[in-house]
């Protein structure tokens, strides 16, 4: 089942930055998620960890639709969560919707 | 709306390169139709004297596969050859019946071999050396026939000559000049090579003209016979004496032709729908028989066909490297010498060792390489090559130019500087752990041309690139003549074609304030850049409007975003500033204070001379400047890092100045500016140079009689030592001389280059004219810098002041 878990005001999520979501919930016990804002409002969260070293991707530099990871520079999309070629990785992608100038995560339920 | 057609005629290196360069940046532009007269998908051309020489198979030289075509959605015909081309319906017709309808149509026909026109040229067991067909034909009559003869000396002969031998036959190469490959060496050089290569089992015949084919009475050579009427057995004979473009399908098609299909810069022939690469063209009255070009034709045009409109084709200077295994053998530009040279103001550097199997020539005009040739050590073959290219002039190092550029790094690849020397199983790349073996397979497998995609795929040299110059020998090596080392003038990113010098020149003229205004005034292709371009544009535009361009925290990497140096596992450290490496019993409390409260894992005294605290939060970092208080250490920055000291003459017996208080007012007075890269300073008090001022971007000197400066050092991937500047008599000259020089790179360095990188290519004579000559531009250069520094705050004080506006650094749990 899924569910939609409010995060923060849209406002909050610097454009061509990203913010950092940790996880309490009894389903969710300690995720680290990272909600991206692209250069035209649309937002993304994958996973807070690069598939290659682990590196915080939120922490990384956001361009088109893809974060260069902050240790080793690989680059992942965000649409997808897959790293671009040559380099093969993949982390998590968590869906995302804006209401009422509010960002929503859907978590499992 | 209905996709534009493209039809390629020529399924070989140049076509399907272009294709794929137009892949990159517009890949759903067209419905593309591929045409090849030979029954295979598209491969490595070049690499078909090591498929003769039993190094690799037909399978290794593959480039792009059937599936890739599919992937794709390109339609390929193979064994189709265009023999019409209908240009007022624009349609082309092959010879099996099929068509295809085109908008845009690319020929890429390639060339013939040039078959002399003597009689028995159409016998059995005569051919030339060009696709996969003559190969196999030569490994197959390898098997049944016993001698070779290969007519023609040159790069293509001699490497089939080595093959056939290989493949176990007696072969004799028959050239008509009075030594090899007259075209790419000297005599000197060709002997050289003669003789290397008559120990490997050939056998030569110079000076000899050939007459006639002798027929066996069954259709098949038996001899060949020359002018002076000497006759030698042939059961095979390959003619390499040079191809020919070809261009009669444009002809045929009324396209205007002269010795090649005619091009202009953006090669496009004299219909503008018909567009023309590789070997085929004549484009300024030159046809290329060499990869390395056609590559850059295939850039250029596929901008074209994408509608771009940008890029021009403006010719190539090429450089040579025989493919056969165990001579080396390199050659580039123009080195012809001989009565005369002298006159018109060539000048020749000559090594020659003819025991040790080793000669090189450069060849000098106007202060710049015009050629050079090397024959049994090419490891300099590239940098030359790129001296030459670049038109660089080479007075500044004329004395050391023939000892090359030891330019390799020197840490973490066990002091290896010569890639042939290494096994496969060596390690090349000592951050990410890349074997030789690892990239030359890459390079043969993937087929991989340039430095850039070795990086890719392998990872090797993408890190602390201390390796580059390696790897660059092993593409080399693996490629031969398919190597063009790049230009140093290369566009900032994927993202323009500009490069750094035309970016900062227009941020210049037009006065761009913020990177989107830069973006869309220079045209970029992509709405927001990348992770390159970004941080590059970012400090350009600052570095040449300080107080007024717009700073772009989100263009800047994650440590000067947060003013804090990003850890492997996402912790940070925190380095305050301790001017001069001096510090105090408060402050040492006050750090240890806060390492206890905030339970620092590791405490450390760095390099630079102060205190690193390891290990922290993200969220603990405002934090933890509050309570420090103390200035940030900019340990993070693309900028001044530390001024390292000695103790100077305060308390040193053999101190002659001052050196810690004039580090400290370096450090202070330069507290806060950004840089291309880093950049560190030393002060020493007497010439023992206790601070290490001779690996430092600025290192100062003290002397009895005043300072000297040095600059260009660097202590890093490859120890550069610092170059003398000057000396003068006081600090403020210190301060005025060190800070102009500091400024100029500022202001002309690419980003990511150190001090060592940017004199390197302008040279140090430049830096003396602007700083020491030109006093008047060095006060005003050093005003520019202290008048950008104005102002500047201590960024952690800011970010405690406000930060409420910084929530970034908090998490937001839910």
């Amino acid at each position: 089942m899924s569910n939609w878990v409010k995060v923060a005001p849209f406002e909050d999520i610097p454009r061509l930055g990203a913010r950092v979501v940790r996880t309490k919930t009894k389903e969710n016990a300690d995720l680290e998620i990272g909600v991206f804002r692209l250069e035209d409002d649309r937002i993304f969260a994958v996973n807070n960890s690069c598939p290659h070293k682990g590196g915080p991707l939120s922490q990384g530099i956001v361009y088109g639709d893809k974060i260069a990871c902050p240790l080793h520079s690989w680059k992942i999309s965000l649409v997808d969560g897959k790293a671009e070629e040559p380099d093969v990785g993949e982390t998590a992608c968590f869906n995302t919707k804006v209401e009422d100038g509010f960002v929503y995560l859907e978590l499992k339920g | 709306m209905q996709k534009m057609k493209l039809v390629v005629v020529g399924n070989g290196m140049a076509g399907m390169r272009t294709v794929e360069e137009l892949l990159k940046i517009a890949p759903d532009f067209y419905d593309i139709t591929v045409f090849g007269d030979e029954p295979y998908p598209n491969y490595n051309r070049i690499m078909l004297s090591p498929v003769l020489a039993n190094e690799q198979t037909i399978d290794d030289i593959i480039l792009n596969t059937r599936e890739w075509y599919a992937e794709n959605n390109i339609t390929l015909h193979t064994s189709a050859r265009i023999n019409k081309i209908d240009r007022k319906n624009r349609i082309v017709y092959a010879e099996d019946g099929t068509s295809a309808e085109y908008d845009r149509l690319l020929l890429a026909t390639g060339s013939k071999p040039f078959m002399l026109p003597i009689p028995g040229k159409d016998l059995q067991g005569v051919i030339g050396y060009r696709d996969i067909k003559d190969t196999n034909d030569m490994i197959d009559t390898a098997k049944t026939h016993k001698h070779a003869v290969v007519i023609g000396g040159g790069l293509l002969g001699l490497e089939a000559a080595n093959g056939l031998k290989i493949q176990g036959m007696e072969v004799t190469v028959v050239h008509k000049n009075d030594w090899l490959l007259e075209r790419q060496l000297d005599k000197t050089a060709g002997l050289m090579l003669q003789k290397s290569l008559e120990v490997k089992g050939l056998s030569f015949l110079l000076k000899k003209n050939t007459e006639q084919l002798i027929d066996d009475g069954k259709g098949r050579v038996k001899s060949v016979r020359f002018t002076d009427g000497q006759e030698i057995a042939a059961d095979l004979v390959v003619m390499a004496v040079g191809i020919r473009p070809n261009f009669a399908l444009a002809e045929s098609a009324g396209i205007h032709c002269n010795r090649g299909i005619v091009v202009n810069d953006t090669m496009q022939t004299y219909d503008p729908r018909v567009y023309a690469v590789g070997e085929c063209v004549a484009h300024r009255g030159i046809s290329y028989g060499l990869v390395a070009p056609l590559f850059e034709m295939a850039k250029v045009c596929a901008t074209h066909l994408a509608n771009f409109g940008i890029g021009l084709y403006k010719g190539s200077v090429t450089s040579t490297k025989l493919k056969v295994t165990g001579i080396d053998l390199f050659s580039a530009g123009d080195f012809s010498s001989g009565e005369g040279a002298v006159d018109d103001g060539r000048e020749e550097i000559v090594l020659h060792d003819a025991v040790g199997g080793v000669y090189k020539k450069l060849v000098i005009k106007n202060d710049k390489i015009i050629g050079s040739v090397l024959y049994g050590d090419t490891t300099d073959g590239s940098w030359y090559f790129q001296l030459l290219r670049d038109n660089k002039p080479i007075h500044e190092i004329r004395d050391h130019l023939m000892f090359g550029q030891d330019s390799l790094g020197n840490t973490g690849h066990q002091g290896q500087d010569k890639a042939a020397a290494m096994t496969n199983e060596m390690e090349v790349c000592g951050c990410n752990g890349v074997c030789k073996g690892t990239i030359v397979k890459a390079i043969q497998d993937k087929g991989l041309f340039t430095i850039d995609d070795v990086k890719k795929q392998t990872k090797a040299g993408s890190s602390c690139g201390s390796c580059v110059g390696l790897v660059e020998q092993i593409l080399a090596s693996t490629l031969g003549g398919g190597y063009a080392p790049p230009s140093t003038s290369k566009a900032i990113c994927g993202c323009s074609d500009k490069n750094h010098e035309e970016v900062r020149a227009e941020i210049r003229t037009h006065k761009y304030l913020n990177i989107p205004d830069a973006m869309k005034g220079m045209s970029w292709r992509t709405p927001n850049g990348c992770a390159t371009c970004r941080p590059a544009l970012n400090y350009y535009l600052l570095s040449t409007w300080p107080h007024e361009a717009v700073d772009d925290p989100q263009s800047r990497f994650i440590n000067e975003r947060v003013h804090a140096n990003i850890q492997k596992d996402g912790t940070y450290s925190v380095i305050p500033r301790m001017y001069g490496g001096v510090t105090t019993p408060d402050q040492l409390r006050k750090i240890a204070d806060v390492a206890d409260k905030y339970a620092v894992p590791m405490v450390k005294v760095t390099g630079g001379q102060r205190i690193d605290l390891l290990g922290v939060k993200k969220e603990d970092l405002v934090d933890m400047w509050k309570d420090l208080d103390m200035p940030s250490g900019y340990a993070y920055a693309k900028g001044i890092r530390t001024v390292k000291t000695c103790v100077g003459s305060e308390f040193c017996r053999f101190g002659t100045q001052n050196s810690t208080q004039m580090g400290i007012d370096i450090e202070k007075a330069f507290d806060h500016m950004w840089a291309p890269h880093k950049v560190k300073f030393a002060v020493s008090g007497c010439p023992r140079n206790c601070a290490e001022s001779g690996i430092k971007d600025v290192g100062i000197i003290g002397v009895d009689s005043g300072w000297e400066i040095y600059v260009g050092g660097n202590g890093g991937i490859k120890t550069e030592v610092a170059q003398f500047l000057c000396k003068v008599k006081n600090s403020d000259e210190v301060m005025e001389y060190s800070g102009a020089f500091i400024q100029i790179y500022r202001e002309e360095a690419r980003y990511l280059d150190r001090t060592v990188h940017w004199i390197e290519r302008v040279g140090l004579d430049y830096v003396k004219k602007r700083v020491l000559e030109d006093a008047e531009g060095r006060k005003a250069a050093y005003e520019r810098l202290m008048y950008a520094l104005q102002g500047a705050v201590n960024p952690w004080a800011e970010r405690v002041e406000k930060r409420e506006q910084h929530k970034e650094f908090e998490t937001i749990t839910v």
